[in-house]
């Protein structure tokens, strides 16, 4: 248990340093994500009222396509330096890497996020209604999600054509309860009409259901790919 | 085993032509829908063929990825596109059904909306198969559908609290049939499940055809004299 | 009444559509390993 957290962290490390020396994907990242808040800006441009029932929507709509953008480059890096071929020979668990490389998107992603999050709030004036503390969990919840399965499906598409279309083809569909469930939680907290307890911990299910198998399948996508 | 094939295949056209007279003529009228709720017994019976083909498709790739099977896979592959055939069916019919009768296209009802997420699963299953250049794209389908398999009861569940949030109108209906028209409907099953073996298997067919032949040219490849090149 | 006879055409015609395109690359194929049989 210990090496594997070992090298998670090892490995974690070693990629946000890179990240943070050649600020490659961060930069194109953050101006993608401005540039995606001002678009659909200018798509929807609702009063107060009705904003609340479509921002929970947009925004999630707006961080998935953040996501998949991030997404698309977790293993870039590897296959320039056929890195992952090292790894399936080497003694340390696969698991450890696809840990690594899920927490490092979910880090980048989560910044993202916070990073859009209030240029939404000033664009669409939001205030939300209900219990606002309960958005950090779903937020948590709902980037995990995408986050594990992301990059899963990454590791599959990478000897694909067409890789960059594959992985949304591959992520989109299977994420639709967790979709569902990050902007109807959200709405009912911005409109405060309903709860969105019962979304939350439909979130936390298919968090444990994905982190679970893709820890049990990564092995032999690793060794397949 | 060749010889049965037709013997099958005029066997089913008979079920398959009585169960749609019996649709047609012999079920009763509905009392609220009228005839148009005929399309009932095409649609359930497509939508219950399809989820027992992506169940067996699920078992598949579960002996595949545990056993490295090349029928399993075969299996998978034939079940996974039959499968999709008939959910387009139910996706089809569903709509065209909803449509007299509630004056709307599509309804967010939760069969539906469950199906046309299975429709979507397998779709991008069957674009990884076509897509993927890897050796190893069986196993990587396999873990798909492993994962798609996971998601159904998410699905139906995210889906199922939503539309009690929002209520919408029941394709179908709920309560109790009556006997006479479950009788039909149970007839069209019957004929519609044959049907679906028949087609399966000849996709089985192509299927192995199809990998007879890859071998043969790869053999051929590797037998070629250097010089060739 | 339209609406029934679109739905059951329509759910032949995709099983044909289907199934004729089965047919059709299986002819294909048959034809290729004959080729290939026959070098």
């Amino acid at each position: 248990m210990s090496l594997l957290s070992n090298i998670t962290a090892a490995t974690l490390a070693k990629d946000i340093r890179l990240e943070w020396r050649s600020k490659d994907a961060i930069n194109s990242m953050l101006f993608f994500a401005l540039l995606v808040v001002v678009v659909f800006s200018f798509s929807f441009d609702p009063l107060a009222e009705e904003s609340r029932q479509i921002a929970g929507g947009l925004i999630w709509v707006s961080f998935l396509f953040a996501a998949v953008v991030a997404l698309n480059q977790t293993w870039a890096r590897e296959i320039r330096n056929q890195v992952l071929d090292a790894y399936r020979v080497s003694p340390a668990p696969a698991n450890s890497l696809f840990l690594a490389k899920a927490l490092g998107n979910f880090i980048f992603v989560a910044i993202l996020e916070a990073l859009m999050t209030p240029l939404f709030v000033m664009f669409y004036k939001l205030r939300p209604l209900g219990p606002a503390w309960q958005l950090i969990p779903i937020a948590a919840l709902g980037t995990w999600a995408l986050v594990v399965n992301g990059t899963f499906f990454a590791a599959m598409s990478l000897r694909t054509r067409a890789r960059e279309i594959m992985l949304p083809l591959l992520l989109f569909p299977i994420s639709i309860p967790a979709l569902l469930a990050m902007v109807r939680s959200t709405t009912a907290i911005l409109t405060g009409e309903e709860s969105a307890k019962f979304w939350i911990v439909l979130l936390l299910a298919y968090d444990v259901v994905f982190t679970t198998g893709c820890l049990l399948l990564f092995e032999t996508v690793l060794q397949a790919e | 085993m060749k010889k049965i094939f037709p013997i099958l295949a005029i066997l089913t056209a008979g079920l398959l032509s009585y169960a749609l007279y019996e649709a047609l003529i012999v079920a009763p009228t509905e009392q609220t829908m009228g005839d148009v709720q005929r399309i009932f017994y095409y649609h359930v019976p497509s939508a219950w063929t399809a989820f027992l083909l992506f169940t067996i498709n699920f078992v598949a790739s579960i002996v595949y990825l545990i056993r490295r099977n090349s029928r399993a896979d075969a299996v998978a592959v034939v079940t996974a596109e039959v499968g999709v055939v008939f959910c387009t069916v139910v996706l089809v019919t569903g709509p065209l059904w909803a449509r007299p009768v509630w004056g709307i296209w599509w309804t967010w009802d939760v069969r539906l909306t469950s199906t046309l997420v299975l429709w979507l699963i397998y779709v991008s299953y069957i674009m990884l198969r076509r897509f993927s250049t890897s050796g190893q794209t069986p196993v990587l389908a396999a873990a798909l559908a492993v994962f798609g398999a996971l998601d159904v009861p998410l699905v139906y569940f995210s889906i199922w609290y939503f539309r009690t949030q929002h209520p919408q109108p029941v394709i179908g209906g709920g309560g109790s049939i009556d006997p006479r028209m479950l009788h039909v409907l149970l007839i069209n099953w019957l004929a519609f499940s044959c049907f679906a073996f028949l087609i399966c298997w000849s996709r089985y067919r192509l299927e192995r055809l199809q990998r007879d032949v890859e071998e043969m040219q790869s053999l051929e490849s590797l037998l070629e004299p250097r010089s060739v090149r | 009444m339209s609406y029934l006879y679109a739905a059951y055409a329509a759910t032949w015609i995709i099983h044909i559509v289907y199934l004729a395109s089965v047919v059709r690359r299986y002819g294909r194929l048959k034809k290729e390993m004959d080729d290939l049989k026959g070098k």
